[in-house]
C-alpha cells in the first residue's frame, strides 16, 4: 500500500544546527561535524514549472534574504530570453536590480550584526546568557539598538520601493524588471525625513564600524584567533578585480592570495565546482574540481569577498578596506572573527551604493525588459549576503524548467563551518567529557559569524537553536545538551 | 402590470427586472453575491455552486434561480458563508493553487475569495492527484492543477467559424478541460489573452510573460473581490 506524507509547513522552516563531537579515551577531541538536518527539495519542486516562475517560487526558500535568489534565478533566466548575462539589461533595469539588491545587503547584514551578533560583543561569549541577546543591547546601549532596527527598515523600505515587497516580491522579471523608481520613491529614499534617509545610512554605518573597531582593539587576542585557520576564498569580483556583489567573474585566491580561479565566466561554474555528497548532512560540500576535495575547498561571504577583490569602488568604504588589508599586510585574513568587521565595511559599501544609485536619474527611464533570441540553458550568480549564490536552470522547447541547480551560500560555507567547530571544540573542550553554557556559545558564536540561513532565518533573537551531543570513540552519548 | 418586482434579500429590499437572476438583480442592487462559472455572455449552468443562498430552506445556486416577488432570500448569513468557504477550500485541495509563484495571483478569482471569506488552512485533506502542466502550444499553457473546470474557455473561446478550443476529455475524477492541440497552434494573439483573461484562476496562462505587472497593484490588490459592486 502507498503511503502520502504531507510536509506540513512547520517542518520545512524548522533550522536546527546539530553538533556532534567525538572524543578520544583521555578527552581529547577526535572529530566534530555540524549536521544541517533541514530538507528543503526547491530543485525537485521547479521541475516541470514554465521558467518565469522561477524568480518568484525559488525565493521562497528564504525569509530573510529572498532577494539574493529572487535576483540570482532572474539572472539566469536573462540568458534563458537572451537579454545576455550581467550588463544585457537596460540601465533602468540594471540598476533598479542593482538597487534592491543593496538593500538586501543591508538590512540582511545589518540584521545579523545588530541583532544576532552585537550580544556577543557587549556581554561577551561567556556572558550572561539571559542579557545576551537584542533585548540586552537595547538595556546596555539603546543608541546602537535603535540604530540597527533603523537600518534594517531602511534596507526594508529600499526593497519594498524597488521589488514592491518588503518580502518575496516580483521586481526582477527574466530580461529586466517590472517598475522603475518614481522621483517620489526616490525622495522618500533619499532625503526621508531624519533617520530614514540615504546619508543618515552612510553616518550610522561608519559609527557601526567605528563599534566593531573599538571592540576589536580591546579584545584582539580574541578576536583575531578564535576559530583563526588558513583557507582558500572565493567570490565574484567585477571584471576589473573590484568589490562587486551583482555581477562580475569568479574569482578564488588560496592563503598567500595566489589566484587559484582566475577570473572565470560563471556560465562555465560547473567546469571548477564540484559538490561532495557525505552521508551525514543533507547540505553538500563544495570545491575546486582541480583542486580535489582535501585542498579544493574554500569560504565564501564577506571576509572572502575583501579577500578576493582588489579594491572597492566608493570613497568611504575604499579607505576602510585599506585598514582592513594592512591589518594582515596585504595577505588574505583568516581570522573567522573579522567576518564580522568585512561585514560591516559592506555595510558602509552598500549604504554609499544606495545613495549614489539614488542620484542616478537613469532609475527613472522606462525601458523595463529586454529579450532576444531564447536559449536554453542559463547560470545567475550574484554575492549574496553570506556568499556566493549559483542558480542554473535549464529549459525545454515548450518552456518548461528541466532542470535545477542551486549551490547557496551557507552550502559554500559547510566546510569552513564545520572546521571552524572542530577548533572551537578542540580549544574549548579538549580533556572535557561534559558540555556548559559557555562551550556551546563558543560553538554558536564561530557557527554565528559565518551567518548561516539555519540561524537567522529561525531564530531572530540570537538564540540559535543547537543540539550539541558528545560522543566516545564508539559513538557512544556521553552527554547531550540543547538550547 | 409593471415590469419589475421586489423580493428581499437578507432583509434588504431589492428592486428586479422580471426574469432576472437573484445573481443579476443582487449585483445591480450593491450586493455581493460570489460566483465562479458563471460567466457575462453565457448561460449560466449552476455548476460551481459558490453562489449559493438560501430560500425557503432550500440552497439554490443565484445565477440560475430567476426572481420572484416577495421571495426572502439569505445570503451573508454564517452558514452560507462557510458553505462557500468550504467549496473554495475543496477547489484549493482538489489542485494544487500555489499563488505566490502564479502569474495570476492578484487577477485570481479563487484566490480574490480564498480573501474574502479567510480561508486559512483547509478542512480537506489534499487530494494529491498527479496532473500536468501542458505547454506544447506556442502561446498558451494548461496547468491541470489550477484547472477547477468551471468551463468558461470552453464556452467563450471559439474560432470564427464558432468552433471550440477547449473540451472536456475523460470521465469522472479524471475529467480534464484539455485545449485542442492542432488549434492551438495557430490561436491569435488577441484570442490567447483573451482565454487568460477568461479563466477565473491561473490555468490558462499566456506563455512568456511572467510578473510584468508587479504584485501588489494588481486588481484584487486595489480593489478586492465585490467591493465595486458594494459601493455602487
Ligand atoms: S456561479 Fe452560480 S453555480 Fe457557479
Amino acid at each position: 500500500m502507498s503511503k502520502k506524507i504531507t510536509i506540513e509547513p512547520v517542518t520545512r522552516v524548522e533550522g536546527h544546527g546539530k553538533v556532534t563531537i567525538q572524543i578520544d579515551d583521555f578527552g581529547n577531541v577526535t572529530d566534530s561535524r555540524l549536521h544541517i538536518v533541514e530538507f528543503r527539495g526547491f530543485e525537485r519542486f521547479v521541475q516541470g514549472r514554465p521558467y518565469w516562475e522561477a524568480p518568484v517560487l525559488v525565493q521562497r526558500l528564504c525569509g530573510i534574504c529572498p532577494v539574493s535568489h529572487h535576483i540570482a534565478a532572474a539572472k539566469a533566466l536573462d540568458v534563458i530570453v537572451g537579454a545576455g548575462t550581467g550588463h544585457g539589461l537596460t540601465a533602468v533595469g540594471e540598476k533598479m536590480r542593482r538597487l534592491m539588491h543593496y538593500g538586501q545587503f543591508f538590512q540582511s547584514h545589518v540584521l545579523h550584526f545588530f541583532h544576532l551578533s552585537s550580544p556577543d560583543f557587549l556581554f561577551g561569549i561567556d556572558g550572561d546568557p539571559a542579557l545576551r541577546n537584542i533585548i540586552g543591547v537595547i538595556q546596555e546601549n539603546r543608541d546602537l539598538a535603535v540604530q540597527g532596527v533603523m537600518m534594517r527598515k531602511y534596507g526594508q523600505e529600499v526593497i519594498f520601493h524597488t521589488a514592491g515587497k518588503k518580502i518575496h516580491g516580483t521586481g526582477a522579471i527574466p530580461g529586466g524588471i517590472n517598475k522603475n523608481l518614481s522621483l517620489e520613491e526616490k525622495e522618500i529614499l533619499l532625503n526621508g525625513a531624519d533617520p530614514m534617509n540615504a546619508d543618515k545610512m552612510v553616518e550610522w554605518s561608519l559609527g557601526a564600524l567605528e563599534f566593531f573597531k573599538g571592540y576589536h582593539a580591546h579584545n584582539k587576542d580574541m578576536v583575531d584567533t578564535f576559530a583563526a585557520y588558513p583557507s582558500n576564498h572565493l567570490s565574484m569580483v567585477r571584471e576589473d578585480g573590484a568589490f562587486d556583489i551583482y555581477h562580475g567573474v569568479l574569482r578564488a585566491v588560496d592563503n598567500d592570495g595566489k589566484r587559484i580561479l582566475d577570473d572565470v565566466d560563471y556560465q562555465d561554474y560547473d567546469k571548477y565546482i564540484e559538490e561532495e555528497v557525505r552521508s551525514w548532512s543533507y547540505m553538500k560540500f563544495p570545491y575546486l574540481k582541480h583542486l580535489g576535495k582535501e585542498k579544493g575547498w574554500y569560504r565564501v561571504g564577506p571576509l572572502s569577498r575583501l579577500n578576493t577583490c582588489d579594491f572597492i569602488p566608493t570613497p568611504l568604504a575604499q579607505k576602510e578596506f585599506e585598514l582592513f588589508k594592512a591589518y594582515t599586510n596585504g595577505k588574505p585574513n583568516g581570522m573567522t572573527l573579522h567576518y564580522h568587521w568585512a561585514r560591516l565595511i559592506e555595510v558602509l559599501h552598500s549604504a554609499e551604493m544606495i545613495r549614489e544609485l539614488l542620484n542616478d536619474s537613469d532609475l527613472q527611464n522606462d525601458d523595463l525588459v529586454v529579450t532576444g533570441e531564447k536559449c536554453k540553458k542559463g547560470v545567475g550568480v550574484i554575492e549574496a549576503p553570506r556568499g556566493t549564490l549559483f542558480h542554473h536552470y535549464e529549459v525545454d522547447d515548450d518552456d518548461r524548467i528541466t532542470l535545477a541547480n542551486l549551490i547557496v551560500s551557507t552550502t559554500n560555507n559547510n566546510q569552513p563551518m564545520n572546521t571552524a567547530v572542530n577548533l572551537t571544540a578542540k580549544a574549548f573542550m579538549n580533556g572535557k567529557a561534559e558540555i556548559t553554557e559557555p562551550m556551546m556559545n563558543a560553538v554558536e558564536v564561530a557557527i554565528r559569524a559565518y551567518d548561516p540561513c539555519l540561524s537567522c532565518a529561525t531564530h531572530a533573537l540570537g538564540q540559535m537553536p543547537l543540539e550539541m551531543t558528545i560522543v566516545n570513540k564508539n559513538n557512544v552519548i556521553l552527554d547531550r545538551k540543547t538550547k | 402590470m409593471s415590469d419589475t418586482c421586489k423580493f428581499k434579500i437578507d432583509g434588504k429590499e431589492i428592486i428586479a427586472k422580471k426574469g432576472q437572476t437573484i445573481l443579476e438583480a443582487a449585483k445591480e442592487n450593491g450586493v455581493f453575491i460570489p460566483t465562479l462559472c458563471n460567466f457575462t455572455g453565457v448561460k449560466p449552468k449552476g455548476s460551481c455552486r459558490i453562489c449559493s443562498v438560501k430560500i425557503n430552506d432550500r440552497f439554490m445556486t443565484s445565477c440560475t434561480t430567476p426572481v420572484a416577488a416577495g421571495m426572502e432570500v439569505e445570503s451573508n448569513t454564517e452558514e452560507i458563508s462557510d458553505l462557500r468557504k468550504s467549496i473554495i477550500e475543496l477547489l484549493f485541495v482538489s489542485g494544487n493553487h500555489f499563488c505566490p509563484s502564479c502569474e495570476k495571483s492578484g487577477n485570481c478569482e479563487l484566490q480574490a475569495l480564498g480573501y474574502r471569506y479567510q480561508m486559512m488552512v483547509p478542512r480537506f485533506p489534499y487530494s494529491f492527484d498527479k496532473k500536468n502542466v501542458v505547454a506544447t502550444g506556442p502561446k498558451l499553457l494548461k496547468d491541470q492543477d489550477r484547472c477547477i473546470k468551471c468551463q468558461r474557455c470552453m464556452k467563450t473561446i471559439k474560432d470564427d467559424e464558432g468552433k471550440r478550443y477547449y473540451a472536456f476529455k475523460n470521465r469522472g475524477r479524471d475529467l480534464e478541460v484539455v485545449m485542442d492541440e492542432e488549434m492551438s497552434k495557430t490561436i491569435t494573439d488577441e484570442l490567447a489573452k483573451e482565454a487568460m483573461e477568461n479563466c477565473p484562476v491561473g490555468s490558462i496562462i499566456y506563455k512568456g510573460v511572467g510578473f510584468s505587472e508587479p504584485i501588489g497593484t494588481r486588481k484584487y490588490d486595489k480593489q478586492p473581490i465585490g467591493s465595486l459592486i458594494e459601493t455602487n
